[in-house]
């Protein structure tokens, strides 16, 4: 009897690897199924440049979206992202521009804005026992109000030594070139890959995600973890802001609006489950990829509006919402 | 006094009279209410005119909360619903008919009864979070919405049209007659009906209330396309308001002040017990709070930091955990306050 519990634990065992791995593989099946598409549909499409500029234009939602993985995998949510965005480009560009502030004091500082945000909303949200759902959200409103209340006009960013970054490329072989952001964001994303996946405090994050109740009874820091990933995020919105000042060059408090949409979508269409727990840093890079090749397709059609962009989106939100079903289900 | 202290609605009254006393205080004919050319004027009832869509939209919201769920797609819902009537209206040989506003307003809330029961059958038939569910519509919803006006900006010219959200009725702006009209239809349907009990069983468990012989997915489905419904209605008052539908911005943000306004109103969102009451008490919040912002010459740019201020502040002083912590002599009376939550969704209040 034994045995037989063995070997259907070892039958079992690759599949439940497997039904863990299809989300991920789906998603760069479709990735790969869109290159391939629109390669043959476009001219010009199939080249490595045309990868590296979906890289360059989203690389603040890259890094976004990592920060959201951490939130997503404990089971919460942050919606305050897209705003903390828009305070940090907002932040550097009046200090910047309005008070000469050198950009090496300014970056810390809007990091350090940034992860204190997050920090509190943390604590609010573990010890207080409100909804993540309503304390981001307020957070939220603060982020963009502080926006306001810095300037409601945009503001240009003309620091020299900035715009040199933000104009910097990075020259690859093949006469390809990347901008010093995309290094930023994947060394971002490596960093948090190697956290999530092969640290204590990874384990915890999807520990707690499983079960919080049984991760509290294991002896698992609950509140620190929990304060931990809510910190993160904010520290890579505020990072985020800071790669989105360096493709704007400008800070506007109506920057990002809505970008805590896309954040959550690209994790989502990344395989991670939204009740927590499961679910891969891997397919939120892959998901920010999709979402950026879909605004290049239509970039590259010409003829398609803009709002057709949310519409695919929807409709890829769909399909791979009813995929994880599927597959939870019939793990169940 | 601890008695109405401790009422679920003494906070949110609380905030709201607090707020009405600010306005007083700077503006002192606040609370005057006169009749002109037959229809009543003031300040007061410019709060409920402009909140009336924040309102209804919140009531559908209510009952989705109730079930356990939430429903983010309601502001795209908004823009669906004013999009596809005006375009209607606009297409008429005689945008005055009446008849064929009708039909336009039919057409509107038959779309957003569809988006609904779409949300609901996500939601209950396949068994998707409904947060997740939603966000399908929200998402796509807004791009539907600009698709139905080509991104363009749909100006209607048809008084009939107008009269759902700018006109006037009995004296009374005909936007709070709706809103009264729902509201009244909803308490019935869930306080005087067992309606209101099926659906809190369904958010203090769904399987346990399938099992007790509650239909509960009908319910769900019907309680999705209810909210849509309510939202498609606020979506015709919001357009018809300002005789134009756009695709992008109306009712932007929408679902997350009704959602506020809930949880201001004291109805858990874990579901399993809800207030109407509470709801329309926590929408006036909001809106109060919008036109004192206005009325006491506070830069409407700072109105976003207002907000995090008050639903910070609300939302901590309903938290039982804030209170136990910050007011340490009544946690140590009651020693069993984590549980407190669970024996309020056992009550049903009226």
């Amino acid at each position: 009897m034994s045995s037989d519990i063995l070997t259907s634990a070892r039958l079992r065992l690759p599949g439940r690897l497997r039904s863990a791995y299809i989300p991920v593989l789906a998603t760069a099946g479709l990735l790969a199924a869109m290159f391939v598409a629109g390669g043959v549909r476009y001219e010009g499409f199939a080249s490595g440049q045309v990868v590296l500029n979906v890289f360059i234009d989203n690389a603040f939602l890259l890094v976004v979206a990592v920060g959201m993985t951490f939130v997503i995998l404990t089971g919460g949510i942050d919606l305050s992202v897209g705003a903390v965005v828009a305070l940090s480009t907002m932040v550097s560009a009046s200090l910047m521009t309005d008070h000469g502030w050198p950009p090496l004091l300014v970056v810390p500082l809007v990091l350090l804005i940034g992860s204190v945000l997050g920090l509190a909303m943390g604590c609010i949200i573990h010890y207080f026992e409100i909804q993540p759902f309503i304390v981001t959200l307020a957070g939220m409103f603060l982020a963009r109000g502080l926006c306001y209340v810095i300037g409601t006009e945009s503001i240009s960013i003309t620091d020299p030594d900035y715009t040199a970054v933000a104009q910097a490329r990075i020259a690859l072989p093949g006469e390809m070139s990347v901008s010093v952001s995309v290094l930023i964001a994947v060394a971002v994303a490596g960093a948090a890959a190697y956290v999530l996946h092969y640290t204590r405090l990874g384990r915890n994050v999807y520990a707690i995600g499983g079960s919080e109740q049984s991760a509290l009874l294991m002896g698992l820091p609950v509140a620190r973890t929990k304060i931990a990933v809510y910190t993160i995020s904010g520290f890579c919105s505020a990072l985020g802001g800071v790669l989105f000042s360096l493709y704007t060059l400008s800070g506007y408090g109506l920057n990002a609006l809505g970008m805590e949409l896309d954040a959550i979508a690209a994790v989502v269409i990344g395989g991670t489950l939204l009740t927590g727990g499961s679910g891969y840093l891997a397919g939120t890079v892959l998901g920010v990829l999709v979402l950026g090749l879909i605004q290049t397709i239509i970039s590259f059609e010409g003829t398609l509006s803009s709002w057709w962009t949310k519409i695919f989106i929807g409709l890829l939100l769909f399909a791979f919402i009813l995929l994880q079903r599927l597959i939870s289900a019939r793990r169940a | 006094m601890t008695a109405l202290v401790r009422h679920r609605l003494f906070w949110p009254a609380a905030v709201l009279v607090l707020l009405l006393a600010a306005n007083v205080a700077f503006t002192p004919g606040f609370l005057s209410i006169e009749m002109k050319d037959g229809h009543l004027y003031g300040s007061l009832i410019d709060i409920f005119r402009f909140g009336a869509p924040l309102i209804l939209v919140a009531i559908g919201m209510t009952l989705v909360i109730a079930t356990g769920g939430i429903d983010l797609s309601v502001g795209s819902v908004v823009a669906i619903s004013g999009a596809l009537a005006c375009l209607h209206i606009s297409g008429l040989p005689d945008q005055n008919d009446v008849g064929g506003v009708l039909a336009a307003v039919g057409l509107a809330l038959g779309l957003a009864l569809v988006l609904g029961a779409w949300n609901g059958f996500l939601v209950a038939g396949v068994g998707i979070q409904p947060i997740i569910a939603t966000l399908i519509i929200m998402v796509a919803g807004r791009g539907l919405a600009q698709l139905i006006t080509d991104g363009q900006i749909v100006t209607v010219n048809s008084d009939s049209y107008k009269l759902i959200g700018g006109g006037y009725w009995l004296t009374l702006p005909f936007g709070i007659l709706i809103v009264l009209a729902v509201l009244a239809l909803t308490a019935f349907l869930t306080r005087r009906l067992a309606l209101g009990l099926l659906v809190e069983s369904i958010g203090g468990n769904a399987t346990a209330s399938r099992l007790a012989g509650i239909r509960s997915r009908g319910l769900t489905v019907a309680v999705y396309a209810f909210c849509a419904l309510c939202a498609g209605i606020a979506g015709l008052m919001i357009s018809s308001n300002v005789s134009s539908a756009d695709g992008n911005n109306a009712g932007l943000w929408i679902e997350l002040d009704a959602i506020l306004a809930v949880v201001i109103g004291g109805t858990s969102l874990m579901g399993g017990r809800f207030s109407l009451g509470g709801t329309v008490l926590g929408a006036l919040v909001i809106q109060t709070l919008t036109t004192t912002i206005y009325s006491i010459g506070i830069p409407p740019e700072t109105t976003l930091l207002f907000k995090a201020l008050v639903v910070t502040v609300v939302c901590l002083v309903q938290s039982s955990a804030f209170r136990e912590k910050v007011f340490q002599r009544r946690g140590r009376r009651r020693p069993a306050a984590p549980r407190a939550t669970d024996d309020e969704k056992v009550e049903v209040p009226a």
